[in-house]
């Protein structure tokens, strides 16, 4: 079973859950596992322009993922609530890249690709783009670390350590356009966000420290993907699916044996 | 109380908020070494003030000017900690600057919390809670300590405590201390200054003069029943005595 492609398709999954690791831990701190879906949706407008306008993937997924940061941060405090901002510029931005692609001559077949991704299809060239788009994310990541996880746990006490939480989460936002550019072709715009939110939540019960909890995410992401591409090879069923499937089995897994644990002082919510 | 030059100075500060005024032409000078205790009724704009100076809202109108290499510690009511996120006491206060463990250690001790170091922060009991956030705060050595409605939710016995290591720290350390507080007996013992606020500095001064002060009176009640006094200044809102002579905008309608 060790073909090539099965190692290259490893080897991309593996960059990728290294990448989701950071990022999905604050993504699932913070509250935001919408925004994630909200971004991964609108991806595949970034695919249809790549398409239309023959530029690379990679650079059109970024450059919407960020516009709609963009867009999400400047409608939010209008009237609205975030999750239905979100909710109309998710969706509007799924249906446009399904149209947009549509309009395209000669893309339907390759559709499904870039809805559920193909991993088994990755390409040297893929592996290098995923592998340099892993290496950013994390040392973005580190290097704002702190001051994220402060301006997570209080904006004011941020603000008065000198940090400026609204910048700083232009590096979540930068970080989640790598990280959703890199995953396409991997699981797809539609199961990317199940990559950032399932392994950190996964990891949960399992973490003391943020950074004991990243690193988790990563172990489980990295599990899950080896374990994913086994059961699809084995079973030939669809490789995305099946890996977001074995990351759920692990959720369920940790998760359990946290409940048969007597639960010890400082689990419970009491704030 | 008033040497050298002001930590903060606010001149005719106006806030607004989505749009809608929360503080109009605020006047407020703190010293080093005063506390200094912003009181007024629900939505009179105190949490706005102290996040202002903090820097956390942007002014509307008017100057609001910080010391140079001005520091500030800053005590929220509460963490906005979700679930999902561990960490522990020793994590934390080590955001966002790594320190000494032994540092950490003697602050936890001084703080009355030895060997905490290892607890969850989402597990901590309320009290527990003001001890650690107070203890992270206080290791910068800051200027200027802020602390927003930091008793909440405490009882009396804990609020007590709390605020007589507030006055504490400041003779140990000569910090400035600016508080919001509903718990007006102790925060009249423990304060240089009294601002009363209600969308404008209503009334200012030390506890003696503001005590005495019909309007003080007026504002939080004799009685009691100090909270039911709260809501109600904000429909008798007239003033005479030391605090009468200014305009009152919405209110006189």
């Amino acid at each position: 079973m060790l073909n090539d492609f099965m190692i290259r398709a490893a080897l991309a999954g593996i960059g990728l859950a290294i990448a989701c690791a950071p990022l999905g831990c604050f993504v699932v701190w913070r509250r935001m596992a919408y925004f994630g879906d909200a971004t991964a949706h609108a991806a595949l407008l970034g695919v249809a322009l790549s398409l239309a306008l023959a530029v690379p993937l990679f650079p059109a997924v970024i450059v919407v993922a960020l516009a709609m940061a963009a867009a999400v941060a400047s409608l939010t405090g209008r009237g609205h609530a975030s999750d239905t901002i979100l909710g109309v510029l998710s969706h509007a931005a799924l249906a446009a890249g399904l149209v947009a692609v549509s309009l395209v001559p000669g893309v339907r077949s390759d559709l499904n690709a870039y809805l559920f991704g193909d991993i088994l299809a990755v390409t040297r060239g893929d592996l290098v783009t995923i592998w340099l788009g892993a290496a950013a994310v994390v040392g973005l990541l580190a290097w704002r670390w702190s001051a994220l996880l402060l301006s997570t746990l209080s904006p004011e006490m941020a603000v008065a350590a000198g940090i400026r939480p609204r910048l700083e989460q232009w590096a979540l936002n930068i970080a989640l356009a790598l990280v959703v550019a890199a995953g396409i072709r991997i699981v797809g715009a539609l199961l990317i966000s199940a990559m950032l939110i399932i392994p950190a939540a996964a990891a949960r019960p399992l973490s003391r420290t943020p950074e004991g909890m990243a690193v988790a995410t990563a172990a489980l992401g990295m599990a899950g993907v080896v374990g994913g591409l086994a059961a699809a090879w084995t079973q030939d069923s669809p490789t995305g699916p099946t890996i977001v499937c074995a990351v759920a089995v692990l959720f369920v897994l940790t998760n359990f044996a946290a409940s048969l644990k007597p639960r010890r002082k400082g689990t419970n919510i009491r704030l | 109380m008033s040497g050298g030059e002001p930590l903060v100075t606010l001149s005719g500060v106006s806030v607004a908020l989505d749009g809608l005024p929360v503080l109009d032409r605020i006047e407020l000078t703190i010293h080093r070494g005063e506390i200094v205790t912003v009181v007024g009724p629900n939505g009179s704009g105190k949490s706005t003030l102290v996040r202002s100076i903090v820097g956390s809202i942007p002014t509307t109108g008017g100057s609001l000017r910080r010391a140079r290499g001005l520091r500030i510690g800053y005590v929220p009511q509460r963490l906005a900690i979700d679930p999902s996120m561990p960490v522990t006491v020793e994590r934390f206060m080590n955001l966002p600057r790594r320190r000494p463990a032994g540092e950490v250690a003697r602050a936890l001790a001084e703080a009355g919390l030895p060997g905490v170091q290892r607890q969850q922060i989402a597990g901590l009991s309320g009290g527990q809670l003001q001890r650690v956030l107070l203890a992270r705060a206080l290791l910068d050595s800051p200027d200027l300590l802020i602390l927003d409605e930091a008793t909440a939710g405490l009882d009396q016995p804990a609020v007590a405590a709390f605020y007589a290591r507030i006055e504490a720290v400041r003779a140990a350390q000569g910090c400035a201390v600016l508080m919001v507080s509903h718990d007006l007996q102790i925060v009249m013992r423990a304060s240089d200054r009294v601002v009363c606020l209600n969308g404008h500095v209503c009334c200012e001064g030390t506890p003696e003069i503001v005590s005495s002060s019909p309007a003080y009176h007026r504002l939080f009640g004799r009685d009691t029943a100090e909270t039911l006094a709260l809501y109600r200044h904000h429909h008798t809102h007239s003033h005479d005595g030391p605090c009468a002579d200014h305009a009152h905008g919405e209110d006189a309608a």
